[in-house]
């Protein structure tokens, strides 16, 4: 027998370990239809190297066994998930997604929608046959209202069901897209326009236009229960009139889409997107330092380790205390850890964070038993203070009243630092007095210089802050080592 | 260069030294710092961030990036793990490279956001369908979550697998040095079989179904030897086991305790020491039962004692059924962490002091 040549299929389908040159659809089936327009259209465009077909779950599965390129067989529904990743993973080819009306309409609905929202630079062929193939005939969000199926056998009820989804028209509703068309495989006038369209697809792909939804009408003579005409039939006259047939948007040639939907006059001042800043290598983004540049630490075993915790109000800076201290640290070459509360904590109001500084590696990261508390309000001393170890120190704001005592053994510094502050006319700056209260009282085991630098670091994003802060350093410890 | 950073950002740093071209992630407390550095510094380097609708989105974008012939990931915890858990089965049913970083919170559920070890299961024995596994590596500070991605890129580059990085929340919160490498990977090349869209790769397929049985039963061989090879990569590291007459064995942040455990018992006069494993899967077996023959074995976890289980499992897969029936465990759960001082207290009834 002679073999007719078919333009972009593979010559023989080895599926199920056989050489064959039948596919796997029924007779009258839509899919085969769209599966030669297919291949022509990606050959005759000369598009068959540059093309990555995505291939879905249900009776498109096995496309791969047809179309002369590149597959990638994704996960019911995922094929649009999977072809954002394709197209972005390779921006110069030319990615193509085929989906069913279960697989896009139902599993995947959010997946092709969210895709065709961001415009995802991929072409997405959508085949309505009005039910789930495949899996033996089932309802889908595009049966037909009374349409029977394996899952509404006495007719699809909408009171129970609800209305056939109309995937076009509601794509339509996004920006992003530049082509949204419903076509039909139901005759011969109709193949002609699908193929035109599907070329038009593939156009869009190759300029790398944007994001493209072609939703095809074909008939599943098995499922519908009818002869391949009848079927036919079916799918020209029942389900057009559901889904009528045409050009909702080709951006380019009509203007109909981003453009038809009215921005305001004057850009925001403050939405605007900033040009990324470009960097070359890892090396050259990361090779400056956000903080204090420090060296390694160094093994010391003759340095205890040191245990702290800062709690407070959010806002009252607690958080960067603790890295200013932890940075410090660094600086000494200490081995250091830094953890802060987190989560719906964190927004409740409290914040509080540990940090551990030691002359050798550090094991357990949790602060059960500080050696160091600095409290700047009244629940996070009472939560904390009896966990302190003896021979701790704990610092606590002034405002707060001692209702309970510290542990034996643990010294207690009540410090104004929130008053400080606002007597030096900056009331954010309660932490930095804490901070010299820290110095003043030896709390850290660190030098001092390098707590000062650490401090200076921490204002490294607000400069006019730099010196400020010093002054203020320096004069409420002056302050606080007065007798 | 050394950097304060986020164990979460280290991870993006270790990624992008490593390579990975593309990040795709929905965001989840306590991962997200891991989506917020990515969405900063991948488009800085040119690379590719997307954030996904969700995270069967996240995983299928993988899908196809991996596919396509690129290294990717994405970061989440506990709910969003689960949500990959398919996704990641396709990934492993078509041989592909992609990496998971799975900073655990407590559940099961909406649970909080807390540190756990309870993805334990299928961060280590593949959380989907089908028989398949995952490369999975647990580091235990910001250092080797910077190292240990880069590290799940070249397992899942080397083993055509995916590879997860199993961290918790406590860890992905805490900040430390983290000196960075010095230099980045160069990419690998997966034309022989990736779908990259060009004349060479025109014919490559990547396919998870095998319709036929035998087929599918002959990749499931090739699948199962594959992952007996792979134990020649797994890692491990003790500390004060030597002469230890109790070994305590904990992964992640646990084996911090551990040590911590073990040098406070030490100072008591008891010898203790840590077995950590540092690849989960593959479990380093010979290893572990060289370290705990003969010995008194208690873990750490937070967890509800999967990972007890395992070592119970390996232990006794040595030959080691005395050592596997006697393993103690001392652990939390709900986001509670294990204090030094339970562990001592667990650890002296254990040593009968």
């Amino acid at each position: 027998m002679k073999t007719i040549e078919q333009k972009g299929m593979y010559q023989k389908f080895p599926r199920s370990g056989k050489d064959t040159r039948v596919t796997h659809y029924c007779a009258g089936c839509g899919h085969g239809i769209v599966n030669k327009l297919v291949a022509e259209c990606c050959a005759e465009m000369g598009l068959q190297d540059r093309t990555i077909f995505v291939d879905p779950v249900g009776c498109g599965v096995f496309t791969y066994y047809y179309w002369d390129a590149a597959h990638i067989s994704a996960a019911h529904g995922r094929a649009s998930a999977a072809a954002t990743g394709v197209c972005r993973a390779r921006p110069d080819a030319v990615t193509i997604a085929y989906q069913g009306d279960g697989d896009l309409g139902a599993i995947g609905f959010n997946n092709a929608f969210q895709a065709a929202s961001r415009g995802e630079k991929f072409g997405c062929i959508f085949i309505n046959n009005s039910l789930y193939g495949m899996t033996g005939g089932q309802m889908a969000p595009t049966t037909l209202e009374g349409e029977k199926t394996t899952t509404t056998p006495f007719g699809r009820d909408p009171a129970l069901t609800g209305h056939p989804l109309h995937v076009c028209e509601v794509f339509s509703q996004l920006q992003a897209p530049v082509y949204i068309a419903r076509v039909s495989v139901a005759d011969t006038k109709r193949i002609l326009q699908c193929k035109a369209a599907i070329k038009r697809l593939f156009e869009i792909q190759r300029d790398r236009k944007g994001y493209a939804l072609l939703e095809i009408l074909a008939p599943c003579p098995t499922n519908f229960g009818m002869n391949p005409l009848k079927a036919a039939e079916f799918c020209k006259n029942e389900m057009e009139a559901e889904f009528p047939l045409g050009v909702f948007r080709d951006t380019e040639k009509t203007g109909v889409g981003e453009a038809a939907i009215p921005k305001p006059q004057a850009p925001s001042a403050i939405l605007a997107v900033k040009p990324v800043p470009q960097f070359a290598t890892c090396a050259e983004l990361f090779g400056v330092p956000d903080g204090v540049d420090a060296p390694p630490a160094e093994n010391d075993p003759s340095v205890p380790e040191r245990r702290f915790k800062f709690a407070g109000y959010g806002g009252q800076g607690i958080l960067s205390l603790g890295i200013c201290v932890a940075e410090a640290a660094r600086l000494q070459r200490r081995h250091t850890l830094w953890f802060p509360s987190y989560g719906p904590e964190q927004r409740g109001g409290s914040a509080s964070c540990s940090v551990v500084v030691s002359g050798t590696p550090i094991g357990s990261p949790t602060v059960e038993h500080p050696d160091v508390l600095v409290c700047m309000n009244q629940p996070s001393y009472e939560r904390f203070v009896g966990d302190v170890k003896k021979g701790g120190i704990v610092i606590v704001d002034a405002s707060v009243p001692i209702m309970k005592q510290p542990p034996e053994g643990v010294k207690l510094h009540q410090v104004p630092a929130i008053k400080m502050a606002e007597d030096f006319g900056v009331p954010k700056a309660a932490n930095t007095m804490m901070l010299a209260a820290l110095r003043a009282f030896k709390a850290t085991g660190l030098d001092d210089e390098h707590l000062e630098t650490a401090l200076c670091a921490s204002f490294k994003k607000k400069p006019q802050l730099i010196e400020k802060n010093r002054d203020l350093l320096h004069r409420a410890e002056a302050a606080l080592k007065q007798p | 260069m050394t950097k304060f950073v986020k164990s979460n950002e280290a991870v993006v740093m270790g990624a992008l030294y490593a390579g990975c071209d593309l990040y795709f992630g929905y965001p989840i407390t306590p991962a997200s710092e891991i989506a917020h550095g990515a969405a900063k510094w991948f488009p800085m380097l040119g690379r590719t961030f997307v954030q996904a609708e969700c995270e069967t989105a996240s995983v299928n974008m993988m899908f196809g990036a991996a596919g396509a012939g690129k290294l990717c990931m994405t970061a989440t915890s506990g709910p969003g793990f689960s949500l990959m858990q398919e996704g990641i089965s396709y990934l492993a049913g078509a041989e592909l490279p992609a990496v998971i970083v799975d900073v655990n919170r407590a559940g099961p559920g909406l649970g909080n956001v807390y540190p756990e070890q309870s993805d334990y299961t299928p961060a280590v024995k593949g959380g989907g369908h089908g028989n398949y596994q995952t490369f999975t590596l647990a580091p235990a500070s910001a250092q080797e979550m910077c190292d240990f991605t880069i590290k799940a890129f070249q397992m899942a580059a080397k083993w055509r697998t995916p590879a997860v990085v199993f961290a918790d929340g406590l860890q992905g919160q805490m900040m430390e040095t983290v000196t960075l490498p010095d230099a980045e990977l160069s990419r690998p090349d997966f034309s022989d079989w990736a779908a990259q869209g060009e004349p060479k790769t025109r014919q490559n397929l990547i396919k998870s179904i095998f319709l036929d049985a035998a087929a599918q039963e002959v990749f499931n061989d090739h699948l199962q030897r594959k992952y007996e090879d792979m134990a020649a990569d797994a890692m491990a590291e003790t500390y004060l086991a030597a002469d230890a007459d109790l070994v305590i064995v904990a992964f992640g942040i646990a084996s911090r305790i551990a040590r911590t455990t073990a040098e406070t018992l030490r100072r008591k006069g008891m010898k203790a020491g840590v077995f950590r494993p540092i690849t989960l899967n593959p479990f380093p077996r010979e290893r572990l039962a060289a370290a705990a023959k003969g010995r008194k074995i208690m873990t750490i976890e937070l967890d509800a004692g999967q990972f007890a289980d395992d070592v119970r499992l390996n232990l006794a897969k040595s030959g080691l059924g005395a050592e596997a029936a006697n393993v103690m465990m001392i652990h939390r759960m709900g986001g509670q962490v294990v204090t030094v001082d339970d562990a001592v207290k667990a650890a002296k009834m254990i040593l009968g002091k």
